[in-house]
């Protein structure tokens, strides 16, 4: 069996600030500015988090995961990175795509269907959100790979859950980014619940110390401390940057929500649960301490609100004034060039949505190569 | 012109693209200090380097995963799967990845990766050592998927491959490995014939004989032997099998009237069908007869002292043959 580690935790779920000898110097720059502004950050999130639902259940989205209670996890991960940087994360790192300054309307595109994902990669350094469970973390272990050859010293952070780590895909990433000492940081929110499924049923020891037996160093950390996350993720980040290859954080937090907006929780899991995990929200301690230090004057707490309010405005007109695909866009990017079976098939859609006079139909050879 | 073995001259193709483009990056198991099982990979980790030329863990997800990375960073990985049967593990990176990410990210994510499939039977090895899963990955869109079978198109296309920014499946037939033929390594691959077109290596004007892969060199050979008897067989080598060049087959269908594809994969959802179905609908009035099927059976791949028996030899394509020609055949008397 495992040993328990202790979390690294630098602010208690009651707000005070503790000392930790070895993760203190990684949040020095933290200061009281920093502080205010991670508190709108996770003020922020959790307002696109109800936003979103809200759009769901108002049938402008057809699904949404929400990430409330893992406010945190994301933000003190996400704001820990550099630009050049690469995320690979799941569907429900939300969160950390506002970090990497992800389009508002964007993340909304793949949930309202009106594209199989929202954004260029490239343009935030993150790939677009991965379905299949773990997928991603292969990925970013071969970026990272690629990183390597290329010599230089940005990292590959792949964000996947406790259930991930079940995975065939995550346990072979580990394999190859220990293998090559690729400078790739996996992340693992354990949120304690895979749909149904409790993080017990994945594994029978700490998730952290999955890590330990393909030779990679791991951290446990207060998932719902954004500071402490900043701080493990740095540390992280550090050893990748200088060729000290992988690193496992396992960030302890709670999915307060249901697993999608399809889902009903009470089914499976017990309302103390819930109770216990809500005395420790990410954003009271933030705001609790930011109390203790006479720093949540009138006109932060106004400046937070309003922005979480514009926000969340922006991300519900965008949502709703996104005009729906064209028929035809469906054959488009299969391929990268002319490829005859499906050119021909386009044709052939074409020609049956002209036969009702659908304008639809006489566009599309517009969009046809 | 060098005399090549087949084998060689994909090792030279491969070669060629390392040297053209230092993006290219080879990855699997057993491929660099060995120089693969079957020695397709020799000498290329020694001139381009362990970076280059890449030895993996035994994990094929992983192999794949990790190339889809690579391709994200604007690597254009070759993947060697060390036989036919250890592709499985791969298949979901594979479909759910490789083929979709440039449809999923609008095409800003493109997936220039090359998998080398050594494939097909005929070599006397245990289970998982001969198999033909190409119709998995026809089906599948997003990939495109080729057969060679000749040391020229050897070289020629998996340069081909590798210069796609679509993903390419390259199917290598193993048991051509050690087959010698002449190749001129100063083609240029931009300008040959391209990878999706078929093309027609004997001419004829009785029949059509459609195959692939392995199976190109046994039509060639039971149309010199029908030759024998009078009858003229068109052999088309498919060479791309997602997507087919129907322009061509149905060129020669419309010429001879008669249509026999051969494959030794198993009959049932395989290419077999797909060209039988789309050549029927093409030119229906042009067909004299129905599309005959020659191919392995519907079983898993067997023992292999009976394997000559699954695998479509000169014999039965011939009988295939006299059967679309309504010849006696072995099974006169059973149609209706």
């Amino acid at each position: 069996m495992s040993t328990d580690r202790n979390l690294i935790q630098l602010i208690t779920p009651a707000g005070e600030r503790i000392s930790h000898p070895e993760f203190d110097p990684w949040v020095k720059d933290i200061g009281d500015e920093q502080l205010c502004s991670l508190y709108e950050d996770l003020t922020v999130i959790r307002r696109i988090d109800v936003e979103a639902t809200a759009l769901q259940r108002q049938g402008e989205l057809g699904l949404w995961p929400p990430l409330l209670g893992q406010e945190a996890a994301q933000v003190g991960s996400g704001r820990a990175l550099r630009e050049d940087d690469f995320v690979f994360a799941s569907y429900r790192e939300n969160g950390v795509a506002y970090c990497r300054g992800v389009d508002l309307t964007d993340i909304t595109r793949v949930w309202r269907g009106t594209a199989s994902s929202g954004w260029d990669p490239y343009t935030v350094n993150m790939a677009t959100p991965q379905i299949i469970i773990g997928a991603q973390t292969l990925h970013a272990t071969g970026y990272a790979m690629g990183i390597q050859n290329d010599g230089a010293d940005s990292v590959a952070v792949t964000y996947f859950g406790d259930g991930a780590t079940s995975e065939g895909d995550v346990n072979e990433a580990m394999v190859f980014a220990a293998s090559f000492q690729a400078p790739v940081v996996f992340f693992c929110s354990n949120n304690h619940w895979a749909i149904s499924e409790p993080v017990r049923l994945q594994s029978h020891i700490q998730i952290a110390d999955r890590a330990t037996g393909f030779g990679i160093p791991s951290l446990r950390v207060d998932g719902n401390d954004v500071l402490a996350v900043m701080a493990a993720t740095r540390v992280a980040l550090d050893r990748a940057r200088h060729g000290g290859g992988p690193t496992f954080i396992e960030a302890v937090t709670y999915r307060m929500g249901p697993h999608t907006t399809a889902d009903d929780p009470t089914r499976y899991r017990d309302a103390n649960e819930l109770e216990d995990w809500a005395a420790k929200d990410p954003i009271q301690r933030v705001k609790a301490l930011l109390e203790r230090k006479g720093l949540l004057t009138g006109q932060v707490q106004q400046h937070v609100h309003d922005k979480a309010e514009a926000v969340a405005r922006e991300i519900r007109s965008g949502c709703i004034g996104m005009p729906d695909p064209e028929p035809m866009d469906i054959f488009k990017h299969v391929y990268s060039a002319p490829n005859s079976w499906l050119d021909r098939q386009q044709d052939h859609y074409a020609r049956y949505l002209a036969s009702f006079g659908d304008p639809a139909g006489a566009t599309s050879e517009e969009g046809a190569r | 012109m060098t005399q090549l073995t087949f084998a060689r001259a994909i090792n030279s193709g491969l070669r060629k693209s390392l040297e053209n483009d230092p993006k290219v990056i080879l990855m699997g198991e057993d491929i660099g200090t060995l120089g693969g099982v079957f020695r397709v990979t020799d000498g290329l980790q020694k001139d381009f380097g362990t970076h280059r030329v890449v030895d993996t863990p035994l994990a094929e997800s992983a192999i794949m995963g990790t190339a889809v990375g690579l391709a994200y960073r604007g690597y254009r990985p070759v993947v060697e799967i060390q036989f036919d049967g250890f592709i499985y593990p791969a298949f979901d990176q594979i479909v759910s990845q490789v083929a979709k990410l440039h449809y999923r990210t609008q095409g800003a994510v493109k997936m220039p990766i090359t998998i080398r499939v050594p494939f097909g039977g005929g070599i006397g090895s245990p289970e998982h050592h001969s198999e033909s899963p190409e119709a998995y990955f026809t089906h599948t869109s997003g990939l495109r998927v080729v057969s060679v079978s000749n040391p020229q198109d050897a070289y020629t296309v998996i340069q081909q491959a590798i210069l796609s920014d679509d993903p390419v499946l390259y199917f290598e037939p193993k048991r051509r490995y050690h087959d010698k033929g002449e190749v001129d390594e100063g083609i240029d691959p931009r300008t040959a014939l391209p990878m999706d077109t078929a093309r027609v290596v004997a001419e004829g004007t009785d029949v059509t004989l459609v195959a692939y892969g392995p199976l190109v060199k046994t039509a060639r050979d039971a149309a010199t032997a029908a030759a024998d008897e009078g009858i003229s067989i068109e052999v088309i080598d498919l060479r791309s099998l997602a997507p087919v060049d129907y322009a061509t087959v149905e060129a020669s269908v419309r010429k001879t009237g008669r249509l026999v594809v051969t494959h030794e994969a198993g009959q049932s959802g395989g290419l077999g069908a797909e060209v039988a179905a789309s050549i029927t609908e093409r030119c229906f009035s042009h067909l004299e007869a129905a599309p005959v099927r020659i191919t392995g059976f519907d079983i898993p791949y067997p023992y292999s002292k009976l394997e000559m028996h699954h695998l479509p030899g000169l014999d039965r394509i011939l009988d295939g043959v006299d059967r679309a020609l309504g010849r006696p055949n072995s099974l006169s008397g059973l149609e209706g």
